[in-house]
């Protein structure tokens, strides 16, 4: 009985003490940042430029940043910020990021044999990988592991594909792929060429059978200025694209849409010894 | 010499000397070379004939791009066929000239010999070592004028030369030392008068005594000391061949010069000699084609340009197909995937392995069994540190000197685990440079 009455007053007196240092000495919470913190997607990736959503938060409320910096947060969140800050929202374009290869083991020649460290980058220094095509993807997965969202596959076949449903676009890939071979486009652009390679046509269809191989043939189809050459690869111009039918005309299927597969792979097995 | 000369750590690997008993041979001429503008470290070399002129043997074929760099020369007589790539030992496009050899090699003017060398001006002597062209012929190709211009804060009172061939396999500068020994004294004494340094060590292991015995004859009435060293691998790696003649140790992020040492390998001495006494440029130089499945392994003076392709051919060809191809030695030379790349200024060797002695490693976890703690030359801890850079914090790999290492191979090659340590080591190089250059770059864009 003691026990309990000795052990129920300290409790109340230390209730007591925080709850009296909490009213007189106690940091000023802002209302309006705790708003915004439980609207942040909490992924840190930094894609904005601040070191994690909290600061970005803050600087949203001192108005020395705006909204829609983010990448991963949806129109409606947004909304809801500019709406909690009483500013104008503005409108912005959701992007996704694309691997723009097609050379996975089925269409790319190999040509050697590579037995190092299971990473893009590492690969890279060794003779600048193991494709035939100095251009294309190795298919090691750096992308994959860099991606804070898990958007990005390595297929079995050995490509890296992004899912554009999971895709934020925070642009991580971009930055650690070492074949420079991702970035960042309109989501609503329906058709990509799946390619990067400047060689000339006959060597990039001798390396791979999925390579943009120049015959124009796109081009020639789309509407005006919807597609362009740059030398010797098709290039989609995002500002007006073309329409998803025209993939059809690609005959070695370089230009195609981007399609959300399922997942089909576990990223952890990806790229081993090849 | 009873004195111990040997450093820390190191390993003992086969040594597979195959052709160190074959004499060296000059490889034929040949109906096009492939000569590569980027044989040395530094910026590219800039290129001062056009497409279809004429060239002679030792003509002037691109112009030095910079301070570091250096000149290119041509390797017989013929026409500028193409200016174009060819597949580097990087695996990356070089630029490079192909020259359509019209058969006669016929030789071009050559630089005025300098036969009064022991009195001429250090400065002369200097000049002429930037305009033959010469780099450093052990492996890094460091334009040698470069390293023998040291900042004036800089004493140097040694000169250190690497006879040691510690790679497994090569054979080049034993087989050199045995027949040029004359020139390479020379050219060392050349080095010695330009640098003004009176201390002069040249280093040779224990496992090539007859190179041992001529060298120190010839040396006899020099201030040249031979030194026979421990048979032990990477002896002739810069700063351990360095500690074991003079124990004396570079810091740190530091170069030799720091402590008053220049370096220079024995083919770079032999060719300063040709380029001064004879006034012959560097196109030509030793390499040794080996390997178990070559019918004939040799030594060859090789044109540079000469593909890599000729040079096995001139070996005999293969008896099975190789499963690697190395460029350099066994330890730290790169592999490459086609013979079509050309022989360069620094490329010592050629190794072809047969598929029973290339190991297709799986890598496993890091035990802490500390074996490459006990083996690393540079005292560095590869194990822990490839386990971090594994994770990529390059910012420890940085703070641990994974900048200090040199890619000897020497953990990876003792690492019971099979782990690609080399390979962890070489990326968390590269990521650590550029990201300092990029604060750099930030830096002086602030300011």
């Amino acid at each position: 009985m003691q026990a309990l009455l000795i052990l129920l007053g300290t409790g109340l007196l230390i209730g007591l003490a925080i709850g009296l240092v909490v009213k007189f000495f106690g940091a000023e919470s802002d209302p309006l940042l705790d708003a915004i913190n439980e609207l942040m997607p909490g992924a840190n990736c930094g894609a904005c430029g601040f070191p994690g959503c909290g600061s970005y938060a803050a600087a949203m409320v001192k108005q020395t940043a705006k909204p829609g910096a983010c990448p991963s947060m949806s129109e409606e969140t947004i909304q809801k910020i500019c709406r909690l800050l009483g500013v104008s929202e503005e409108k912005r374009e959701r992007k996704v990021a694309v691997v723009f290869c097609s050379g996975d083991d089925e269409k790319a020649t190999r040509r050697a044999f590579y037995n190092g460290v299971n990473n893009c980058r590492d690969a890279m220094q060794v003779a600048a990988g193991a494709k035939t095509c100095t251009y294309g993807c190795l298919g090691l997965g750096a992308c994959a592991r860099a991606c804070p969202f898990g958007a990005i596959e390595i297929t079995p076949k050995h490509l890296a594909v992004v899912h554009p449903d999971l895709c934020q676009a925070c642009g991580k890939c971009v930055q650690t792929c070492p074949k420079k071979l991702i970035r960042l486009v309109p989501a609503s652009a329906p058709i990509h060429v799946f390619c990067s390679s400047p060689d000339k046509g006959a060597l990039k269809r001798s390396a791979c059978k999925g390579a943009c191989i120049g015959c124009r043939k796109c081009v020639n189809n789309a509407g005006e200025n919807q597609m362009r050459m740059n030398g010797f690869l098709a290039v989609v111009n995002y500002g007006d694209p073309p329409p998803a039918e025209l993939a059809k005309v690609c005959p070695t299927g370089a230009l195609r849409s981007n399609i959300p597969q399922p997942k089909s792979a576990t990223l952890s097995d990806g790229g081993k010894n090849v | 010499m009873s004195e111990f000369f040997r450093f820390y750590g190191g390993v003992h690997p086969k040594q597979e000397k195959l052709a160190s008993k074959v004499a060296i041979a000059s490889a034929p001429l040949l109906e096009r070379y492939t000569v590569p503008l980027q044989m040395h470290i530094g910026a590219p070399a800039k290129l001062v004939v056009q497409k279809d002129s004429k060239v002679l043997r030792g003509q002037l074929l691109a112009e030095a791009g910079g301070f570091v760099s250096a000149r290119i020369h041509s390797p017989t007589s013929g026409i500028i066929k193409e200016v174009t790539t060819c597949l580097g030992v990087t695996g990356t496009q070089w630029p490079a000239v192909i020259i359509e050899s019209d058969g006669e090699d016929a030789p071009a003017d050559p630089l005025t010999p300098i036969p009064d060398w022991q009195e001429a001006d250090p400065t002369v002597l200097l000049k002429r070592i930037g305009e033959a062209g010469i780099v450093g012929m052990g492996g890094a190709s460091f334009p040698t004028q470069v390293k023998l211009s040291p900042p004036p804060d800089k004493p140097i009172d040694t000169l250190v030369i690497n006879g040691v061939e510690c790679e497994p396999c090569l054979t080049a500068d034993h087989r050199l030392m045995l027949e040029n020994p004359e020139q390479i004294i020379k050219g060392i004494l050349i080095v010695a008068r330009i640098l003004g340094v009176k201390n002069i060590f040249l280093g040779i292991e224990k496992n090539k005594p007859d190179a041992v015995e001529l060298m120190s004859e010839k040396a006899k009435g020099t201030p040249i000391q031979v030194c026979p060293l421990e048979v032990r691998y990477p002896q002739g790696a810069e700063k351990q061949l360095i500690y074991a003649l003079t124990k004396r140790k570079v810091p740190s992020g530091g170069l030799p010069m720091a402590i008053g040492c220049v370096v220079q390998n024995i083919a770079s001495a032999c060719a300063i000699a040709d380029a001064v006494i004879d006034g012959t440029p560097l196109y030509e130089r030793v390499t040794t084609v080996t390997g178990t499945p070559l019918i004939a392994p040799g030594n060859w003076h090789f044109r540079v340009g000469t593909l890599y392709e000729d040079a096995v051919r001139l070996a005999g060809g293969v008896n099975e197909d190789p499963a690697k191809i190395i460029s350099g030695g066994p330890m730290m030379g790169l592999s490459v995937y086609s013979l079509q790349i050309p022989i360069t200024k620094n490329c010592s060797g050629i190794l072809l392995l047969s598929p029973s002695e290339v190991n297709q490693y799986q890598s496993k976890s890091c035990i802490r069994c500390g074996r490459c703690n006990d083996t690393c030359p540079m005292q560095l801890m590869p194990g822990i540190l490839s386990i971090q850079i594994e994770n990529e914090r390059f910012e420890l790999a940085e703070t641990w000197h994974v900048l200090d290492c040199m890619e000897c191979g020497c953990c990876s090659y003792v690492c019971p685990a099979g782990r690609p340590l080399v390979q962890h080591m070489r990326r968390a190089k590269t990521e650590v440079i550029a990201r300092r250059q990029a604060t750099a770059a930030a830096v002086k864009k602030n300011s």
